[in-house]
């Protein structure tokens, strides 16, 4: 079991991924931009980040970065979700810090499968 | 694992709906040219998140439409594409589109496929010219595979050193890989600097690893994906060599390897000889067919009312009734020790208590009855659109002022007040605002201004809808209702009564019918829906310089402030808003007129006198005016004077429908249950002072 902070603007997204990862017996935290995820996160250690890049108040990207100047955080996985199967989305998100992503829409298995990959 | 993804349908809906309203404001506020950037971000984002919900929720036809909607606002993000009217306009038919389509997926109706794709074509032809079509996409959706079926794969992985800070693992990679095939690692350590040297968090340590199976390239690219960027990487099958994927660095090796071995290479050639595999190419109209397909009428399915009436209710108030339930608890906690041992001295503690709790009580009615209080903003943010909609088709210039957009009020008040808000709003665009020359001609600015404005008064709110308009002609209102029988031509009536004579049914000014208003219906159901609401509604206006329609409303339909007052042996009620004053009779003010009214003469002005008693055929201390009080109260515009007993306590009563529990009863507006029990009625002023006119009448 993990602690898993989720990160969405979206409700229904938020409640998709929520849902899933409690699901598979994982402890899941929310929050609805990257200035709230961020103080969770400050707050309490979690093993793994998932967040969306397009958000008000702080968008993924910005938190991702934010986040891997805390000691705590310097190798927590991190996936950013996203629509865009570009290139250029994803590698911003890396240059940013992030492990790696999900591309939108993704099902509930799939969720699942890729956050194997960085739990371990 | 199975998740039944319809439980998130329902909120998914909301945050669209909520989506699409501020997609809406925002394109609304858009300066053509200037935009402003977060603005654009937001309405960007708020698609954004459209298309991902309806992606992950399997609406794909409203993931595709949301897709070029999104393209669309990206590069007005990024700042390569202009923001033009044109583009504002068709984007704002694409939140309309939108809307119809959420519409239909959330009541499981058939989509209007035609009307859809006719939006989408035009996006799409904004989007890439006129000369794209579908095909040009597809040609990018190309994918190569290479064909292999068992083979060995020597992989070289030499990550950079910070690839441990982007979270990523090699043991991770590893486990990966581990279940594609056998595999076998050697761990590389000449890079490994002195330990006094070493920094715990890089990464210099490199592996080359052997993997067989029945593995295709594509696999092993997959589990280095992430890393792709952050590691030299070099995959291979074994033996062989593929020129392209040869790093500098080892190409000497492998020209060396090749003078020794020419026949391994040639053999190994022909196996890696790549074929390339071209998908077929018309993929975007595949994807388009589909979509239709997924619409196809379901029509055995009814429209499901989807409204559950649910509402969204800020943290600080939730936080403030926690806090509320707390003290109450405290205060229970407290009365219960009291009780447990009663005796004189605990009398004093016994009240305390008690009035502590009634505070306690109150305010947490207070907070319960804030929840649904909901800021007019969500009644108000329809305009900006229609206004727009409207100056458009009318030919005005107008501007649209919003004032007061937090002010609140209960959710179902609000319901009822949004269409006839639309009404007046109308009026005031197509027969208060005239044509910018006309303005012009008259010394006016060419632009129109229209203005809403929300505020608290008392227990009331009040809209006011102002515009700068030409004002009401009182002459042709009056001609016309001369015309149409409301009123004869030699009545004298005063300004406020000749404006009043537009809310008559079956009033209409407007010299032509346009589809904007003057359906001649309208006014009158605006006046009723409001008094229905308790509240009432007012024109003032002058000629040349515009109107303002002031309607005041009670803030919540459930909860009254009212006085109670004693006929004999009964209690009633009177809301408190529609009181003026209270007092005792002088008995030289009081002028009865024969077989009609008694008129109370309340310093310039006789007021007809009600008589509850009367009305209601009761038995009362005193049929003298002298022993009981007058209240003064105001009912639509009149005013009268109840006779009553004598005034009791002023509370807040809970209103409880005569309706549905009984059945309606003039002069009575609904009920309420008293602290001792018993039921009081609760009058309905205007209703009252019309039946003890009919009585009067009838007893004449």
């Amino acid at each position: 079991m993990a602690k898993i902070l989720a990160v969405d603007d979206s409700a229904s997204m938020r409640q998709m991924v929520s849902f899933t990862l409690k699901g598979a017996g994982h402890d899941v935290m929310e929050a609805c931009d990257g200035a709230e995820a961020l103080k969770l996160a400050q707050t309490n250690q979690v093993d793994l980040v998932l967040t969306d890049v397009n958000m008000p108040n702080m968008d993924g990207v910005t938190l991702i970065k934010e986040l891997r100047t805390l000691p705590n955080y310097k190798f927590t996985p991190m996936l950013t979700l996203t629509t865009e199967s570009g290139t250029d989305k994803k590698m911003e998100g890396k240059q940013a810090g992030a492990t790696g992503w999900i591309v939108k829409p993704f099902s509930p298995d799939q969720l699942l499968a890729t956050i194997k990959k960085v739990l371990g | 694992m199975s998740i039944d993804m319809s439980q998130f349908y329902q909120t998914f809906f909301e945050e669209s709906f909520e989506g699409l309203d501020v997609m809406e404001s925002g394109l609304l506020g858009l300066d053509v040219g200037a935009a402003d950037a977060e603005t654009v971000n937001t309405i960007f984002r708020a698609a954004h998140s459209i298309k991902g919900g309806s992606g992950t929720f399997g609406f794909t036809s409203v993931a595709d439409f949301t897709h070029v909607m999104e393209t669309l606002l990206d590069e007005m993000r990024d700042g390569s594409r202009m923001v033009t009217t044109e583009a504002v306009d068709l984007l704002l038919k694409s939140v309309d589109v939108l809307r119809e389509m959420l519409t239909a997926v959330q009541s499981e109706s058939d989509i209007d496929v035609e009307h859809v794709s006719s939006i989408q074509k035009k996006l799409e032809v904004l989007l890439h010219g006129e000369s794209t079509d579908a095909e040009a996409d597809a040609e990018s959706e190309q994918s190569i595979s290479e064909d292999s079926g068992a083979s060995s794969w020597q992989i070289s992985f030499k990550p950079l050193d910070y690839l441990l800070k982007t979270g990523n693992d090699p043991v991770r990679i590893f486990k990966e890989l581990s279940l594609l095939g056998e595999y076998e690692v050697e761990c590389q350590m000449d890079n490994l600097p002195l330990f006094a040297d070493i920094d715990p968090e890089s990464c210099y340590l490199f592996w080359d690893i052997k993997l067989s199976g029945e593995i295709k390239k594509e696999q092993i690219e997959e589990v280095f994906e992430w890393v792709d960027e952050d590691c030299e990487l070099n995959i291979e099958l074994n033996g062989s060599s593929e020129d392209e994927s040869v790093t500098e660095e080892l190409k000497p090796v492998v020209e060396e390897l090749k003078e020794v071995a020419p026949v391994a290479v040639e053999t190994s050639a022909n196996v890696t000889e790549p074929t390339k595999k071209t998908e077929p190419a018309n993929e975007t109209s595949l994807s388009i067919a589909s979509t239709q397909e997924k619409v196809k009428p379901s029509t055995t399915k009814k429209a499901v009312s989807t409204d559950s009436g649910s509402i969204r209710v800020s943290i600080d108030k939730v936080d403030a009734l926690i806090n509320m339930v707390g003290e109450l608890v405290i205060t229970q906690s407290m009365l219960g020790q009291l009780g447990e041992r009663v005796d004189e001295d605990s009398l004093e503690k016994l009240q305390d208590g008690l009035a502590q709790l009634e505070r306690n009580t109150r305010e947490l009615q207070e907070n319960v009855m804030r929840i649904r209080m909901l800021p007019i903003s969500f009644a108000f943010q329809r305009f900006p659109r229609m206004v727009r909609d409207l100056s458009g088709k009318l030919g005005k210039d107008i501007e649209l002022r919003l004032l007061g957009e937090q002010t609140e009020l209960d959710k179902t008040v609000m319901e009822k007040i949004g269409d006839p808000l639309v009404h007046l709003v109308r009026n005031s665009i197509d027969h208060g605002i005239e044509m910018p020359d006309d303005r012009e001609a008259a010394g006016k600015p060419r632009t129109g201004v229209v203005e809403l404005n929300a505020f608290h008064q008392g227990g009331n709110i009040v809209i006011e809808i102002t515009d700068d308009g030409k004002g009401i002609d009182r002459d042709v209102v009056f001609s016309k209702a001369v015309e149409k029988g409301l009123v004869s031509e030699n009545d004298n009536l005063t300004d406020e009564q000749v404006y009043d004579l537009i809310f008559a049914p079956g009033f209409s000014t407007a010299k032509e019918v346009s589809d904007v208003s003057g359906r001649g219906v309208g006014m009158d159901v605006v006046k009723r829906n409001i008094r229905e609401l308790g509240g009432n509604i007012e024109i003032v206006s002058a000629k040349g310089e515009g109107s303002k329609i002031t309607i005041r409303l009670p803030l919540t339909l459930a909860i009254l402030d009212g006085q109670l007052i004693r006929v004999g042996g009964d209690t009633y009620i009177v809301p408190l808003v529609s009181i003026i004053e209270s007092l005792q009779v002088k008995a030289a003010q009081v002028n009865a007129i024969a077989g009609q009214a008694e008129l109370y003469k309340l310093r310039d002005e006789y007021i007809p006198v009600v008589r509850l008693h009367n009305v209601f055929d009761l038995k009362a201390d005193s049929e003298v005016l002298t022993d009981g009080l007058i209240v003064v109260v105001e009912g639509d515009g009149q005013r009268a004077g109840l006779f009553v007993d004598d005034l009791m306590g002023q509370q807040q009563v809970v209103i409880k429908s005569l309706e549905t529990n009984y059945r309606p009863v003039d002069g009575v507006s609904g009920a309420t249950i008293l602290g001792d029990g018993t039921v009081a009625l609760i009058l309905d002023i205007t209703g009252l002072i019309k039946l003890s006119q009919q009585e009067r009448i009838e007893a004449a």
